[in-house]
């Protein structure tokens, strides 16, 4: 489903060349929930990055779903992602002159599908926001932005969703909800699930646990449910 | 496809929003001022165009001051064309105890050739076209002339010795002048009226036209004929010569109101470049969202492109409809100026305008929008991520070559249009570093004053590029507002003062030799000083130095004019105080040699004459040679009858001659007047007073409507201020949400925002007052010879001005920042 050959990813700063990623590989297999761990500063962004075609590596490379995104333009690798990707962000990146249905639109509107309201509205009830559905972002908290989002990443049914630190943003009760909702929409629709979290607890519920430590995976573990 | 169904989707959002509605102004005010000087041209150009064709009243007209051979009447008919006869002259009109200058029109039976008459039959009435002329015993008479005598149709009133039935109101004539109107009113009467008004007379005023037309060939075979008779004093007149001169006047009027209007869209032009990078920026975030869920590029770009189009419809749509409402005020403005009835504004204008906006969107928003493409998609990750900045070439080249291209619209010629660019770069350029000394100069008080002020000035001080560019937008539509308002009445003023208070206001033309004395007779039985008569001998200059002043080559064109025009030749022995000898010798009073002239300096140096040149004149069939003795300065501003040339005593002895006079009459004294033309019907009175508040009515009305278009250059100052502080608002929100949270309460912080702008509109204002002083300066020596007198009012209005205006843009901008609830704001930051 998804591979990581090889990655490093260097960038220049004014005190020289700095590695922010060195030689990681791993394999992804289809349905597999996979969390990705490690301190701040340890590349865990820039490796989700580099999963979903966002940067380039600098070395190595990734597949996904069969394409070689280092092979693909930038307009190329787009359309990999429209077919294959969703997102959720730590910082819900809904759109503010949209209400929370046209959020959810948005991707299936992107991709021309015909039925993107009916569509939208049906994710929307799934995450519990049918009532909430005319509201603008600066009307929603914290925890209902959240659940926009999830209804966002779910309706295009993503082969791979990238979750970075969903949680983050969100006190401990509601994070918990949300991440209980992640989940069960991820069971629902066999997507597989990379994860970017701080969360011990969190990352335990997913299948594997990539561990990052100055850019290098130092550790690949099936989590113990 | 998918794009455009987007684009509309999410335009109709961003509208909702209210992000892009200072773009949306920015190009509805370029629009606006556009189109309502465009419709407003338009209409002067249609008017013009109509009345070429009409305003001889034929095909082809010959004018002379004396009758004209009856030869040529029957050559035209000969011909096979069509003929009538006008003669015109002016003369005072009474009803009753009121009386008016007026220019009496004798017209003959098939008056007019081309065109129509149009009449109403009572002030103010229903107008309608007839055909044929007054019948015999009846006048048509201008509103105008009728109101002031209140007099209407069915009345009487007597002209010279007659009196007529006015039978109709006279609306319109197709020969009477366009543009400016001429500041007599018109009498039409027919032409065999004219002997029994005795008010024709050897020497009078007369103007005689013979009208002809008919198909253009014959018209050609005539014109050639007359040609081929040169005569001094017949003119031949075309329908073409005729309008040119019109086209020439209304081309110099849509040149400068069309570059008023270009200030606007400059001014507009910075608000659109700062608002779509305020545009582009809020939309970042989303394209870097659209492009991680698989948006292209080409996607992205169509989609701002799409929207960019939309913005400009609207724009224009919004844009037409100012203008359109502009317009129309303006014409009222003008109403009495530019012929009454305009044709109805064509739909040109709006697709001039439309041009125009599309060409200010490519060259001022379109390099922020194609920035957008490349916003990496990483950014939704990592919000410090920004697309590449679009190159700096590619921005001051589309830019230029956008100013150049809506420029030449209006300057119309490659070379102005160069020495335009070149100068509005150069004056943007210097504007600009005033405005960044004065924004420097603000941050220097930073240290004395309390904590609002501090923050405002330094605010200034910090976003200096963008309070340079604010202040200089204010600044100029302020400089245009202040030299039209209180330096235009500091002229008026200063000129009314110039004239001295027992000045002559009133002018006797047309006094024959023989009615001198009954003249001084009715000044004495009044009690009041006879004034003096100064000759007048009408003659046209015929060589200088012996050659042809036709064929002669001059310094200036006013000097072929004046060479080739019918001249007024004066005579006297000693000099009129209100001239003073420049070069040469003025002759002794007791002077009896050979003719000499005394040439005005100016009319000397643009026909090119020096001392000791020799002319020669024709008068009234014979010949005279003089030589220039002396050129002279003259102070026109006395109101004294004053000439281009005055010859020694003695030079027009026997020639055909009349008497003009001035003098000063006051209200009390002015039966004297009525009592002076009933002697004397063919004395034309002119009353200067009248003329000098006509010519004043003209100036304020043409002024204000040339306010009116700078309003549009303030508004687009304030749509600069709107997107200057739009593009700030986050950080505005921010701040404001730091202060409050560190404790300052909304009113510190508000007063701090207060005080920036204050310190923006008085910068603005020292501009504005600096600008308007130093081109009043300019105006009042170069062109009104006034010393130029510091006026405070205009800085005290200036700073005034700019500070309310400033303020008040700056309160409705800005207070949605202040205002924002700081968890809230900080939260989300």
């Amino acid at each position: 489903m998804l591979q990581a050959q090889d990655l490093s990813k260097e960038v220049s700063s004014p005190e020289g060349t700095l590695t922010i990623l060195s030689d990681v590989s791993f394999r992804i297999q289809t349905r597999e929930t996979v969390a990705v761990v490690g301190p701040s500063g340890a590349g865990k962004s820039t490796l989700l990055a580099l999963l979903a075609g966002l940067d380039l590596p600098t070395r190595g490379h990734v597949i996904l779903n069969g394409a070689n995104l280092s092979e693909l333009d930038e307009d190329g690798r787009a359309r990999v992602r429209a077919e294959n990707v969703g997102f959720v962000f730590q910082s819900f990146h809904l759109v503010p002159s949209l209400n929370a249905l046209e959020n959810v639109m948005l991707p299936l509107e992107l991709a021309g599908a015909a039925d993107a309201q009916s569509a939208s509205h049906a994710i929307i009830e799934k995450v519990g926001l049918s009532d909430r559905w005319r509201h603008y972002p600066a009307q929603l908290s914290g925890g209902e932005k959240q659940r926009v989002a999830l209804a966002r990443a779910f309706a295009m049914a993503p082969a791979v969703l990238f979750a970075d630190e969903p949680t983050g943003n969100l006190d401990s009760k509601t994070g918990a909800n949300i991440m209980q909702l992640m989940f069960e929409l991820n069971q629902n629709s066999s997507t597989t699930l990379v994860l970017v979290t701080h969360d011990v607890a969190l990352a335990e519920r997913c299948d594997r646990i990539l561990s990052l430590d100055g850019g290098k995976l130092v550790s690949d573990s099936r989590s113990v449910q | 496809m998918k794009a455009i169904v987007f684009a509309i989707r999410s335009f109709g959002r961003e509208l909702r929003s209210g992000e892009v509605l200072v773009l949306l102004a920015a190009v509805a005010l370029a629009v606006g001022a556009l189109t309502a000087v465009g419709f407003l041209t338009d209409r002067i150009g249609k008017a013009v165009a109509r009345q070429a064709n009409e305003v001889l009243a034929a095909d082809l007209r010959l004018r002379s001051q004396e009758p004209i051979p009856a030869t040529w009447r029957s050559t035209a008919e000969d011909y096979g064309l069509r003929t009538a006869e006008t003669q015109r002259f002016p003369s005072v009109v009474f009803a009753g105890d009121l009386s008016a200058l007026a220019t009496i029109r004798g017209v003959s039976d098939n008056y007019p050739l081309r065109g129509a008459v149009r009449v109403s039959d009572s002030l103010f009435g229903e107008q309608r076209t007839v055909d044929g002329v007054p019948a015999r015993g009846e006048a048509w008479a201008d509103g105008a002339l009728l109101a002031r005598i209140d007099a209407d149709v069915g009345d009487r009133i007597q002209v010279g010795e007659s009196e007529l039935l006015v039978s109709a109101v006279l609306t319109y004539r197709p020969d009477q002048s366009i543009g400016f109107a001429s500041l007599a009113p018109s009498v039409l009467i027919n032409i065999a009226d004219v002997p029994a008004t005795s008010l024709v007379s050897e020497g009078s005023r007369v103007r005689y036209a013979l009208l002809v037309a008919g198909d253009d060939e014959a018209v050609g075979r005539f014109s050639d004929a007359v040609q081929q008779q040169p005569s001094d004093s017949l003119r031949v007149s075309d329908r073409e010569e005729s309008s040119e001169r019109a086209y020439n006047a209304a081309d110099r009027a849509q040149r400068f109101l069309s570059l008023t209007a270009v200030i606007s869209l400059l001014l507009s032009a910075v608000a659109v470049a700062m608002s779509a990078r305020r545009f582009a920026q809020r939309r970042m975030d989303t394209v870097a969202l659209m492009k991680s869920l698989g948006a292209t590029q080409g996607f992205v770009i169509s989609v701002a492109l799409l929207q960019l189009v939309a913005l400009g419809v609207l724009g224009v749509i919004a844009g037409s409809v100012i203008g359109f409402a502009a317009e129309e005020i303006l014409s009222a403005i003008l109403a009495d100026i530019i012929a009454a009835d305009l044709p109805d504004p064509g739909l040109m204008p709006v697709v001039l305008a439309s041009g125009s906006a599309l060409v200010l969107l490519i060259g001022f928003a379109l390099p922020s929008l194609i920035q957008l493409r490349n916003t990496p998609p990483l950014r939704v990750l990592r919000h410090d991520m920004m697309p590449p900045a679009p190159s700096r070439l590619l921005v001051a080249g589309l830019s230029l070559a956008a100013v150049a291209a809506l420029l030449y619209r209006s300057v119309g010629d490659a070379r102005m249009l160069l020495i335009l660019l070149s100068g509005i770069v150069v004056i943007a350029a210097a504007l600009y570093l005033v405005g960044r000394g004065l924004v420097a100069l603000m941050g220097r008080f930073r240290s004395g004053v309390g904590v609002a002020w501090r923050y405002g000035l330094a605010n200034v001080a910090r976003r200096g590029r963008a309070s340079a560019v604010q202040v200089v937008a204010f600044g100029l539509g302020l400089t245009v507002l202040l030299l039209l308002t209180i330096v235009r009445t500091d002229l008026l003023e200063g000129w009314r003062q110039t004239i001295d208070e027992r000045a002559p206001n009133h002018f006797m033309i047309n006094i024959q030799p023989d009615e001198r004395d009954s003249v001084a007779g009715i000044f004495a039985d009044a009690g009041v000083d006879a004034p003096d008569f100064v000759p007048l001998v009408r003659a046209r200059m015929t060589t200088i130095n012996g050659q042809d002043v036709k064929t002669r080559q001059y310094p200036a064109a006013d000097g072929e004019w004046l060479a080739n025009r019918e001249a007024n030749l004066s005579w006297t022995a000693t000099l009129s105080p209100s001239n003073e000898i420049v070069d040469g010798q003025w002759w002794p009073a007791d002077y009896d040699g050979p003719p000499l002239v005394s040439v005005e300096e100016e009319a000397a140096a643009d026909t090119g004459l020096a001392i000791g040149d020799r002319l020669t004149f024709a008068i009234a069939g014979r010949e005279l040679e003089v030589e220039v003795a002396s050129t002279r300065r003259i102070n026109w501003d006395s109101f004294q009858p004053n000439f281009f040339m005055v010859m020694s005593p003695g030079a027009l002895e026997g020639m055909p001659t009349t008497y003009i006079s001035s003098m000063r009459i006051d209200k009390a004294e002015q039966s004297l007047l009525v009592r002076l033309v009933r002697a004397h019907p063919s004395i034309s009175v002119i009353d200067i007073d009248a003329i000098l508040q006509q010519v004043r009515g003209i100036i304020e009305k043409a002024s204000l409507a040339v306010q009116a278009v700078f309003v549009f250059t303030l508004a687009a100052g304030i749509a600069v201020l709107f997107a200057a502080v739009q593009s700030t608002i986050d950080e505005r929100r921010f701040e404001s949400a730091m202060l409050r949270a560190l404790g300052a309460s909304r009113r510190t912080v508000f007063a701090g925002v207060m005080a920036e702008f204050a310190a923006l509109g008085i910068a603005a204002g020292i501009l504005a007052a600096a600008g308007a002083s130093i081109l009043a300066a300019i105006v009042a020596v170069q062109l009104f010879d006034l010393p130029y007198e510091f006026n405070p009012l205009l800085w005290g209005a200036g700073l005034v001005a700019g500070v309310i205006v400033v303020c008040a843009s700056g309160f409705v901008a800005a207070r949605g920042a202040v205002n924002a609830p700081p968890a809230g704001v900080l939260r989300t930051a």
